[in-house]
């Protein structure tokens, strides 16, 4: 059912920076002129052929409208998140968004098993954010997806786009066929900091072909949607044990809908640790905590609702309030709307670093 | 306290729902297989454009592998993130004391009565024979 949509009023008078929309295809060959003439043919021939059993199908069922808010269908048709107007009058015009940072996840490279189709897919991608997004709503920036498997056409990828500054990120899911601080990937990183664009990591519906838990696949959906910060430990902990900051002292993470509350918790355990354990890692020089500290950042969304909102102030005083990003996820379920989402005090410095001012600086947002 | 008319009875058939604006709010209005609904067309928890939601029942479970569906068509789901409400109270399912959608008292009136008052119709032609949502603010 598409229910009648009614249209929000502006409530805040503060320009914002959204680091989360999902833009979508209309048809599932929008990608087909963006692709080089081989690579249609592969397309039409044998479509994509992801990193996990179903190629077309999320391994868990989401709870509703297929993962979308259900007020997001374009009248026109198409699927949620694929109509530019749409997005302007429901989200980027009515909460005041001066930049939104694009999170491309459908079908791009960061899935695809097969190598070359994995960089043609990506550049195909790459360029149709670019066309069909930015070049047409100048609010909007895109980040370089990249097929984060093969990190030699990642690199490649990375280097054609970057100096573009309508690319304002590089991508890489969250659900990496191996823990992201192994050595094979470090060549993505030496060439991020070389372009001085920032990761984001974002999970993807699909799974990297592991199970999203380390204990096997979810039963429910609301398993599944507390794992995204179960792999976002897992990955912050790979890069920092692992010595990327190390050999990598410029380079900078997202993490993008993965949690932030876990944080300290996770530094105390680390740093706890490595009081007792450093001579295994002796490649590290600092302790786990200040990596962390150091070279990430985290967006708001799904933002924590603890009983007592004073704990969520306390967390993000540990974090810093000059690294959280404000974002929307749009137009997926869990859309967080900046004027409700946010249910715990905060000055006015607070509120323009969180919504605006992070995000310019990390991303030289201009 | 005051009552408002919201639009005719032909406008909201059972299975219809319209949004209507009363004194500078949003209200989502529902028939409800014959029972009516005013509710502020704003979610208490997210701020979503709750008219937008689904109509539902109550997923009900005595204990894990027991799953059966009751109440149906008295829940609204929020469209985003479904949160559940019971449309003739307000009250939120999981958080019932905390977050409560503002409902209305809300009728069908004759026109007859209405053009005799004290109802305000402001801005909306009455007339005799028709029938009539009155929302009560």
């Amino acid at each position: 059912m598409n229910a009648p949509f009614v249209e929000q009023k502006a409530r805040q008078t503060l320009t914002i920076v959204d680091c989360d929309i999902h833009p979508a295809h209309r048809t599932p060959d929008e990608l087909l002129p963006y692709l080089e003439p081989h690579w249609r043919e592969h397309y039409q021939t044998y479509g994509v052929h992801v990193r996990q059993a179903l190629s077309s199908a999320l391994m868990v069922p989401r709870m509703m409208a297929g993962g979308m808010r259900s007020d997001t269908l374009p009248e026109r048709g198409g699927p949620a998140g694929s109509d530019l107007g749409m997005l302007q009058k429901q989200h980027l015009d009515p909460v005041n968004v001066e930049f939104g940072l694009l999170m491309a996840l459908s079908k791009g490279g960061m899935e695809e098993r097969n190598p070359a189709f994995a960089a043609a897919m990506s550049r195909a991608t790459n360029d149709w954010q670019v066309d069909r997004w930015v070049r047409q709503e100048p609010r909007l920036r895109a980040g370089i997806v990249v097929p984060q498997e093969f990190p030699e056409a990642a690199v490649a990828e990375i280097e054609r786009c970057a100096g573009d500054r309508r690319y304002v990120q590089i991508m890489i899911s969250s659900r990496p066929s191996d823990p992201l601080g192994h050595p094979r990937y470090w060549p993505i990183y030496e060439a991020a900091e070389r372009a001085g664009l920032p990761i984001g990591l974002h999970p993807v519906g699909y799974n990297g072909g592991h199970p999203s838990t380390g204990s096997g696949w979810p039963t429910f959906y609301l398993q599944e949607h507390y794992v995204f910060t179960a792999c976002m430990e897992a990955l912050a902990t790979s890069l920092i044990v692992g010595g990327v900051f190390e050999r990598f002292p410029n380079l900078k993470f997202v993490m993008v809908e993965g949690g932030f509350a876990w944080a300290p918790a996770l530094a105390w355990r680390l740093d706890g640790h490595f009081e007792k354990f450093r001579k295994e890692v002796p490649h590290l020089k600092r302790r786990p905590s200040e990596y962390l500290r150091e070279h990430f950042w985290w967006t708001t969304q799904p933002i924590e609702e603890p009983e007592q909102s004073r704990h969520l102030v306390e967390i993000i005083d540990w974090i810093g309030w000059d690294r959280l990003l404000y974002s929307s996820d749009y137009p997926h379920w869990d859309y967080d709307n900046p004027s409700f989402a946010f249910k715990f005090p905060m000055t006015e410095e607070q509120r323009r670093k969180i919504f605006r001012d992070n995000a310019f600086a990390l991303y030289r947002l201009a | 306290m005051s009552r408002h008319v919201a639009c005719t009875a032909a406008e909201l058939p059972p299975g219809a729902r319209k949004v209507v604006e009363v004194e500078g709010r949003e209200i989502a209005l529902f028939n409800v297989e014959g029972r009516l609904h005013a509710l502020l067309n704003r979610c208490p928890h997210g701020g979503a454009a709750i008219c937008a939601g689904v109509i539902t029942g109550l997923a009900q479970s005595d204990g894990p592998g027991d799953y059966r569906m009751e109440r149906r068509g008295e829940f609204l789901r929020c469209p985003w993130h479904g949160w559940e409400f019971d449309m003739a109270t307000g009250q939120s399912w999981c958080d019932p004391r905390r977050t409560k959608l503002r409902n209305f008292e809300v009728s069908l009136e004759a026109g007859a009565d209405l053009v005799r008052g004290p109802y305000v119709a402001e801005r909306y032609p009455v007339t005799v024979e028709d029938a009539y949502v009155v929302v009560e603010l």
